[in-house]
Formats: structure tokens, sequence, C-alpha cells
């Protein structure tokens, strides 16, 4: 799976439908009947030379005055994308199934949000915009009742000042005194208080998990010829390509099986020939224990893909039933099995088929014939299931 | 050069150029659109006001995609055009065209922001006063086009599709409009003048054809019971006489069409005929605007307005324009109307003021007559195809070594008919206007018949010219678009003079035979 494309990728995209690129938009004449034409540049030519007519018929060559210069004719369409907007086109209107049902109960991830404001905090938290605020309310509440006695005073004062009578201007000097006390008192009030500071609140939010696990689970047993593990290998290869569209990480797991199974890397996975019975259980419980060791449900999402060509050891096939009811189903968002034959099925599939039906939501299986089946395949296994088909 | 065949010159050299380095800035271009303005009335180029703007190369190629229209209605083709473009231009495939020009009043002409200030003062020569004034003078346009309703007319169609798309989907809107876009060729009147557009017009047009519609399809009246009419003699044909406006006639009469479809293929059809002179007078129009740009700019250097610098970048520019390559040169594809309208033109000029003998006896009217009225007259009452066979000269001939093929597929060779030599000059003249006329390249196709009392089929005819069958592929297509709109069968004949059919396309099973022209069993149909 190293193999991702590079982050640019030129594509040529060839999608128009039939009636777009026509081979021309409008009327024109075709091969034949009686046409002159009119070129520049003789230099060997003279009147009555004949030239043999070029292969391909006479009628109009390349440029004969007629040539459009309205660029018709281009009926193959090349243009660039980038590799996202060549993933989005891949996997236009299909959609990861389970994806948002991960509990979030079981998150262990955590980020912190911002909730508002509290009183209390550290002094990393301290939000001083707030905190200043609730000082300045503070210092208007308490000194509300003697500002305005000041006010009064002050207006008498104005009265006494203007009066020549030497009582009044005793009065006013009293008066100055008491509006000096009581701004000094009001100076006395404090600028800040520890009642006044805000702090801002963080809460902790539990994340759902962004990161994805997907099991590779393969047979390479005799039977699974080169050709048959290419076509597994690009069905893992959407699939890979798919959900690193949504999921921030994804790790790939392989786990290669014949009549034992082991985990392996991606070469040994694809090239490394073994021989040997075929006994599928044996892959899932690996599965089953790699899950349990590295990959706790609640942090992973867990994706399993198998691909087999179908054979399997004749009792084998009910235990892998119940490994996958018990044990895989309960913690992965889906499990895709793939058979890739061109033979009848075999009781693998008949017994997988009884899965199918009971957890449609979480079990899909398809069939495989040839390389054209692996798009249209993986599209049938990922189409938005419920409502809501918008697009073309 | 223009120095050497123009011996009096009264012009005063000015000490200051208008500017010496390469950017430019509005003021500049205000400056030299002044200048150029001045130059422009002492030659008696008649424009219409100005308007330039000053555009990204990404607001280039998005004009370019809209064939060339701002304000043109949304269509999946201009889309691709644009992504085509962009991807050519990106990899340096294409040179952008250094400019765009409406014919509106007033012009609109868009210069690209990254050209440097003398190709900006060649653009504004070229289109502001070469393009503009042949907008302004020529004949066609005068009688066909109304600028100063197209950019009205543009928003009203803009505003009248996008409101089919929410109404309608734009699915549905989508077909009609590609099939009416095939069938633009065909939805031309070519002889009778249209009536001139104009948006509030056409828009309270719009509402009463609706209107009246509506007021009439009343189904009381339809069950009343409608006296049968005498038979009608079978083979009288519906329409009277061949319609060659194809898209009229089915906004006219194509039974199942609604209202906004209708109206929509009248705003298409009303764009290809804004379109027509345009069409017809690519050699003559490019020729003129290059002839213009060419000599104002001369003019300017002479004044002493542009520095030697500047000169030389644009007569870099002026030859890449009017670069001919020679027939068998890799880059060659046709010849480049801006060459041949351009030799043409400065030869009226030649032959004006320098005649040979020769001229005096292909010209005598045009020896030594006033050359500016004589360009002038050339510019107004001609298209291509009549000004080649007016004012192609011998000596343009012999310089564009042009050469005449005759094609003909009973042969199995290729005769070289004419050359340029004295036996030839003549019948290569006519080989190449015949060329530039829209009735021989475009194939002639003019509805025919309905089966009005059977089926309801339309029978389209396609005039042989020349023996010149239709391309059988693209027909397919195009007869399928054609059954969209007219709802039912569509059948196409190709006819020759003598009305035999030899080519048949049909819709009902887009089978095709060819009768032979030996077969004794010929068909023959009446005209």
């Amino acid at each position: 799976m190293t193999s991702v494309p590079s982050p640019t990728l030129t594509v040529a995209v060839i999608s128009l439908s039939p009636e777009k690129t026509s081979v021309s938009r409008f009327f024109t004449t075709g091969r034949g009947g009686h046409h002159g034409h009119v070129h520049p540049g003789n230099h060997e030519f003279h009147r009555g030379d004949r030239i043999q007519r070029p292969p391909g018929g006479g009628g109009q060559g390349s440029g004969d005055g007629q040539a459009s210069d309205r660029g018709e004719g281009a009926d193959e369409f090349v243009f660039q994308i980038n590799r996202d907007e060549f993933l989005e086109y891949l996997f236009d209107d299909l959609e990861l199934p389970n994806l948002l049902r991960k509990e979030l109960k079981d998150s262990t991830d955590y980020q912190l949000k911002r909730a508002g404001f509290t009183t209390a905090g550290s002094p990393d938290r301290l939000n001083i915009v707030r905190s200043l605020r609730a000082a300045h309310a503070r210092r208007i509440a308490l000194s509300g009742k003697d500002r305005k006695v000041i006010r009064t005073l002050k207006r008498q004062l104005r009265e006494m000042e203007v009066s020549p009578d030497p009582v009044d201007q005793q009065q006013a000097t009293l008066l100055r005194e008491e509006i000096k006390l009581l701004n000094k008192k009001l100076k006395r009030l404090p600028f800040i208080d520890d009642f006044d500071l805000r702090f801002n609140n963080m809460t902790r939010v539990p994340l759902p998990s962004s990161k994805a696990v997907m099991f590779c689970v393969m047979d390479v047993s005799g039977s699974m010829t080169q050709e048959i593990k290419d076509m597994a290998k690009r069905f893992f290869l959407l699939l890979y390509l798919f959900l690193e569209r949504n999921y921030e990480a994804v790790e790939v797991v392989f786990i290669r099986h014949h009549s034992e199974a082991r985990e392996c890397d991606e070469h040994d996975f694809f090239y490394a020939r073994e021989t040997g019975g075929t006994i599928v259980s044996k892959a899932l419980l690996l599965t089953h224990d790699i899950i349990q060791q590295r990959y706790p449900p609640g942090q992973w999402n867990i994706y399993i893909a198998q691909a087999s060509d179908g054979d399997n050891w004749g009792e084998d096939s009910s235990t892998c039933t119940n490994i996958i009811l018990d044990k895989l189903l309960p913690v992965c968002q889906y499990f895709a099995y793939v058979e890739i034959t061109d033979r009848h099925h075999q009781n693998l599939w008949y017994e997988y088929a009884t899965i199918a039906e009971s957890y449609p939501d979480h079990f899909a299986m398809q069939h495989i014939h040839s390389y054209l089946d692996i798009y249209p395949t993986f599209r049938r296994l990922f189409e938005k299931k419920e409502g809501s088909h918008v697009g073309r | 050069m223009l120095a050497a065949e123009a011996p009096e010159r009264h012009t005063v050299r000015r000490e200051k150029p208008l500017s010496t380095g390469s950017e430019w800035t509005f003021e500049l271009l205000d400056l030299y659109d002044r200048e150029f303005a001045r130059l422009a009335d002492k030659f008696r180029l008649d424009t219409y006001p100005n308007q330039i703007e000053v555009i990204s190369s990404e607001q280039m190629l998005d004009a370019y995609s809209s064939v060339g229209m701002p304000l043109m209605y949304n269509h999946w083709s201009y889309g691709k055009t644009f992504l085509n473009n962009q991807q050519n231009y990106q990899r340096g495939r294409m040179g952008l065209a250094y400019e765009i020009v409406i014919n509106s009043n007033p012009c609109i002409a868009y210069l690209m922001e990254e050209n440097t200030m003398p190709m900006q003062a060649l653009v504004i020569a070229h289109a502001c006063y070469g393009h503009n004034s042949f907008f302004k003078g020529n004949y066609l346009f005068r009688q066909w086009t109304d600028a100063s309703a197209i950019i009205d007319y543009l928003l009203f169609a803009k505003h009248y599709i996008a409101r089919c798309e929410e109404k309608h989907g734009v699915s549905v809107v989508e077909a009609i409009l590609d099939a009416c876009h095939a069938l633009m060729n065909q939805g031309v009147n070519r002889y009778i003048r249209p009536a001139p557009v104009s948006a509030e017009q056409e828009q309270a047009r719009s509402r009463e054809r609706e209107a009246y519609i509506q007021r009439n399809l009343n189904d009381l009246w339809r069950t009343i019971p409608v006296s049968e009419p005498p038979q009608s003699r079978q083979d009288e044909r519906f329409p009277k006489d061949p319609e060659e406006n194809l898209l009229y006639f089915i906004e006219k009469n194509a039974p199942l069409l609604e209202t906004w479809q209708r109206e929509i293929i009248r705003i298409v059809r009303k764009v290809a005929q804004y379109f027509y002179p345009q069409r017809q007078t690519q050699v003559m129009n490019e020729g003129w605007a290059t002839f213009w740009h060419y000599h104002l700019m001369h003019e300017m250097y002479d004044e002493g307005l542009i520095t030697e610098g500047f000169i030389l970048e644009f007569l870099h520019s002026h030859s890449s324009v009017v670069f001919q390559p020679a027939f068998d040169d890799p880059r060659y594809s046709g010849i480049n109307p801006y060459t041949l309208g351009f030799n043409i033109f400065r030869d009226i000029r030649r032959i004006c003021e320098q005649p040979t003998e020769e001229d005096r006896e292909w010209f005598p009217d045009l020896a030594g007559s006033d050359w500016l009225d004589a360009v002038h007259f050339a510019m107004q009452n001609f298209k291509d195809e009549g000004f080649i066979l007016q004012y192609l000269s011998p000596r343009v001939m012999r310089d564009m070594r042009l050469f005449s093929i005759d094609d003909n597929d009973i042969n199995p060779y290729l005769e070289v008919d004419a050359i340029h030599d004295e036996q030839g000059y003549r019948q290569l003249r006519e080989n190449l206007a015949a060329l530039y006329n829209l009735g021989n390249r475009e194939p002639n196709i003019q509805v025919y018949n309905v089966d009005v009392r059977g089926d309801r089929s339309l029978t389209l005819r396609h005039y042989l010219h020349q023996r010149r069958p239709l391309d059988r592929d693209s027909t397919h297509e195009l007869l399928k678009h054609l059954h969209r709109l007219w709802g039912f069968d569509v059948k196409l004949d190709s006819v020759d003079q003598d009305n035999i059919i030899h080519y048949t396309f049909s819709t009902e099973s887009t089978s095709e035979r060819k009768e032979q022209v030996q077969v004794t069993s010929k068909k023959r149909v009446n005209p």
C-alpha cells in the first residue's frame, strides 16, 4: 500500500456523453465532391500540374481555407486535476457505512474546548477584558450613592458661590470640604478586586476517533494465482484510498493465510507464494487477536477486507461464521468479502451469505469475475444506502 | 515601410515621447488613447465611443470561452473550451490573443494586464480604432446588427436562461441549448434583415407572447367541433416556400415546444444572427484593424511620440500577427486572414499613390485617386467575398505566391488550375473569393416539407453544392438534436440541381442509403 499516487496526478478524463463529443457541432461537408483550395507560398507548381491525391481521399485537406477557427471537433477532452479532485470523482456518491456510529463513550481522546467564563481558575486562563469590565461595573455600582450626593452638593455650591451674602460664602467653604471628602472616599474604591476576575473556562470534549485500521486478509494457498492476487490488490488499494479520504490516519495490517495465518508486510502479502490447504478461520482469529492487542476498538475504526477465491476446508466455514459473528462484527465497522473466481461458489460463500442477510449494515460480500468488475463492485459495496441520492 | 511609401508628410516632430519604459499605467493608457483618437480623426476613422477594460489572463480565457462576449449565458461548452484553452495556455502552447473587442456601443475592448505598454498601444490602435471603425462603418454591421442593444440583449438572455434553469431544471435547458447550438449556423436569415433587438422590448414581447398563449389555451374551445376544410391537395407543402432559417422555423412551428423553449431558441437565433456579419467579414475586419494599427503606430513614431525601442517591439508583434507560413510549412494552417486583409488594404494604398502600368490596367479607377477615400470605400461596402474579388491585385497574389488547386473526386489526381501568373490571376482571384463565400462554405440546408396530415415528420433538403456531401457522423448527431427540438421524425435529403436525391439521413432508422447517380431508377421529386 505504499504505492499511493503522488500528490499531483494527471488524468485524462473523457467522460462526456456521446452527443457532447460529437465529431462536429455544426453541419459540415464531408469528403467528396468538387472543391477548390487556395494556398500561399507556391515555389514549384505551374498551371496544369497534377498531384497525386493524398492517401485517405481528397476532400478537405488540413488547410483549405475552410478550416474553422472555433476549435470544434475536440472530442478527446483532457484536463488536469489534482489527486483530491480525482479521488472525489472516483468516490463520488460513495460513503463509508457506520462512519458516525462510533460511540463517544468509548473514546479516550479529548479536546479542550472553550465553554464560557468562570470566576475561578488558574492565572494563565485570566481573561483581561472580561475582568476589567467586571471591575468597571463594580466601581460604578459601589460609588453610585456617593456620586449622587456630590452632584447635589455641587449644585448647591454653584448657587452659594454667586451669592454676595457672607453667610452663603461660609456655607460654600463647608460644601467644598464635604465634596473633597466624598471624592477621597470614591478614590478609595479598589480599581480591581479578586471579585472581578474572570477566567476562560475550558471543558474536555471527547473526540470521535479519527484513526482507522484496515485489515487485508487474503488467501495465499496454491489455488490463488498471481492474477487473482493482482485483482485483490487493486481492490485493497481502492479501499485504502477511500478510507484515507475519510480518516486522518489509516493503518494497514496484512494477514495472509493458507492452513496457517500470519501477519506480513506488503511485499510478502502480494508476492510470496506458499502452498498448503486453506483454513480461513485461522486468519480471522489472528485478526481478532491483533485487534485485541494493538487496536482497541474504542480508539480505532476497524475495517476488514477479505479476498479469496472461495476455497475453504469444508468444516471450517461454520467456524468462520461463528468467529465473525461473535468476535469481529461487534468490534469492526465493516467487513467486506470479495470472492475472485469464475467458478461456482463454494460453501464459504453460502455461509457468509447468511451473515450478510442478518447484518446487512456491517457485512457485505461481492463477487468479482475479472478486472472490469473491481471498480463497479467497489461502488456497489459503498454506495450511499439511505435516501438523498443527489447528483448525476 | 510606410516612410518610404508616403513621400509628403507634414507632421511636426515633438521632442518628448509619451513614455519610455515598458510598464503601463492607467494614465498612460489614457494618454495614448487620446493621441490615437486625434490621429484617427485625421484619417476619418469614425468610431463608437471606446470603453477600455484591463483584465487578467484568466479573465481573458474566460472571455475567450464564451465566444468573446461578456455576459454570455451559461452553457457547458463554454466551460469545456475554457479548460482546453487554460491547459494550452498554461503549457505555453497557445499565446492569448492580445485583445478582445466587442461590437457594441460603446465599443468594449479588453486589454490584458500582463502586456507591455507597446502591446497595449498596439491593441488600442487595433481594436479601439481599427475594429471599432469597421463595426461602425461596414454595411453588413450597419444593416444587420444593432451595436447599442447587444449588451442589454445578452443580459436579458442570460437572466432568462438562468430563470429557465431554476424553473425547469438545468438538464432540460441544457438539452435545448445543445440542440440550438448545433443548428446555429442554420439559424440565420441570409436575405431578410432582422429587426434590431432591444432588451426591454424583447422582455416585453416575451411576456406578451407568453400571455397570449396562456389566453388562448382555453380548453373549452378545443371541444367545439371544427368543420373539416375541404381536402387540400396532397402535394401542397408546408411551408410553401423552403425556409432557410431552421431555428426560426422550429421556433414558430414545432408542435410540442413550450413557450420558454421557443424563447430559448429565439435567443440562440438572435445571437447567431448577431455573429453572422462577423463570420462574413473576417478577412476585411482583421485586415482593416491591422492596417490601421500599423499606420497609427507609424504616425505616432513619425511625430516622435514613441521611441525606437517601442516601435521595434511593435513591429515584432505586428510581423508575428501577419506571419503567413507557406503551404508546405509545418506551421501552415490555412491562409492567415490578418495577412490577406492587411496586404490587400496596403496594396490599395500603394495603387492609389504609386500605381504601376499593371495597376492602371487592373484598377483604372483606383490608380492615382485619394487613398483614404479608397480604403474607406472598400471597408464600408463589401464583405470578404466581394472585397477579394474587387481588390485582390496581381501584386498581392505574386507577393503571397498564391496558387489554386482543383480537387474533383471524379479525378484520381489534384490539379493546379491557377497560379500567380498572367493567365491565372483572374481564376485565382475568383477561386479565393469563392472560399470566403459562406454560401459555399456551409451546407445549404432548408426546411422542405412537414407531413402535416400524417406523422408530422419534418423533411429537410440539403442542396448539394458541387456534389459536396454532408459529413455523415456529425449529420446523424445533428439530426438527433433536430429531432429533440421538433419532437417528431426528421429526414434530410441531399439533392442536386436536378432535384435528384443522392443521400438520405433520417432519425427513424438512422439508416442511410446512397443512390448512385448512374442508377437508372432516379427518384424525381417535384421542385
